[in-house]
């Protein structure tokens, strides 16, 4: 018998999952509040980088290429092709998200970052639109919060504290993909495909930062398709 | 100071659009098997090739305490099954291995 979940139950389960996220998105958000204001670039424009784009490395990357003068235009061409991967994350969520009405999409949709989907993936029986609303809100906050809090007093942080936290969200990606390791044959070597696909792809130095991601990940993923045909029957959908 | 706010737009734009496209497009579509299946292994190879990279674009000096962090986080999740746990032992660890080594 399925028992349906109240609301409170679904938010509660979002907000542990969302831990992991939140300790790990203030001290990286604090480290780029610090650098934009080392920048100069205003408080509330600094602010406005994590309000409205929402995405760590494009906004890191923006600060490297504002100092080195590089036009706006070539800024923003980068910050997307950096963030072409979430075309294949969303398009993988997309068919896990169901049972979640229409109208809510262009708000969760907002909220996907390579750690809230890793977490949404790998949550599958908890997806419900209050679960995942909740999951993206709470890391949003973090990441808002932290880079305003960074802006303002980001120099009291000590940096080895800042690295090993940010060594964290590495650590929760582990977190999240070691026990599926432990699930399936299929899982195990298809990490281990897609790892040594990403070290080629990384060392050949054919492709920018973004392509190389997006690149692995289609090809390890198609690569799954190819080898592991027979097995995927096996498994019901 | 100048605004950034132009930019600040065009890189919003530039982040949402491929977040927010597929969600909206495949959302009431039928999916072939082949792409399903394609689809489904998405976050392992994802995740897999972030923690690959992670570990290879670490600054030299970091490296250790980042393969250290990422390897006791997955083996205590793999062992034990709780994520948070396992998350706040890998920042640990890292942490004093960077303390270490200064």
């Amino acid at each position: 018998m399925i028992v349906e979940k109240s609301i409170h139950y679904k938010v509660k389960q979002g907000i542990v999952v969302a831990l992991p996220i939140i300790i790990g998105y203030f001290p990286i958000a604090m480290a780029f509040g610090l650098m934009a204001k080392n920048t100069s670039i205003s408080f509330l424009d600094t602010s406005l980088f994590s309000m409205m784009v929402f995405a760590g490395a494009s906004q890191f990357m923006a600060l490297d290429l504002i100092g080195a003068g590089v036009t706006w235009a070539n800024i923003i061409l980068a910050t997307f092709l950096l963030n072409l991967r979430h075309l294949m994350m969303t398009a993988s969520l997309a068919v896990e998200f169901k049972s979640i009405p229409k109208k809510f999409l262009p708000l969760i949709g907002f909220g996907i970052t390579d750690e809230t989907f890793s977490v949404i993936s790998f949550n599958k029986d908890k997806i419900s639109t209050s679960f995942v609303l909740v999951l993206n809100f709470l890391s949003y906050s973090s990441w808002v919060i932290g880079t305003m809090v960074g802006y303002i007093v980001g120099e009291i942080i000590p940096a080895p504290l800042q690295t090993s936290l940010s060594i964290g969200l590495y650590a929760m990606f582990a977190a999240l993909l070691f026990p599926e390791i432990n699930k399936s044959k299929n899982i195990f070597f298809l990490s281990i495909i897609s790892a040594i696909v990403y070290i080629i792809l990384f060392y050949s130095n054919l492709f920018t930062s973004g392509w190389d991601i997006i690149l692995g990940i289609i090809i390890s993923s198609a690569l799954g398709v190819v080898f592991f045909i027979n097995s995927s029957k096996e498994r019901e959908k | 100071m100048r605004t950034y706010i132009p930019l600040i737009i065009g890189m919003g734009l530039a982040t949402y659009l491929p977040r927010l496209i597929p969600l909206v497009a495949l959302s009431d579509r039928k999916i072939d098997d082949r792409v399903r299946e394609f689809l489904y292994y998405i976050p392992y190879t994802s995740l897999s090739i972030l923690i690959i990279r992670g570990i290879i674009t670490a600054d030299s000096n970091m490296k250790i305490a980042t393969i250290a962090g990422i390897a006791i986080a997955g083996i205590l999740s793999y062992k034990k099954g709780n994520l948070v746990l396992s998350v706040l032992s890998g920042i640990l660890l890292s942490f004093l291995i960077i303390n270490m080594s200064i």
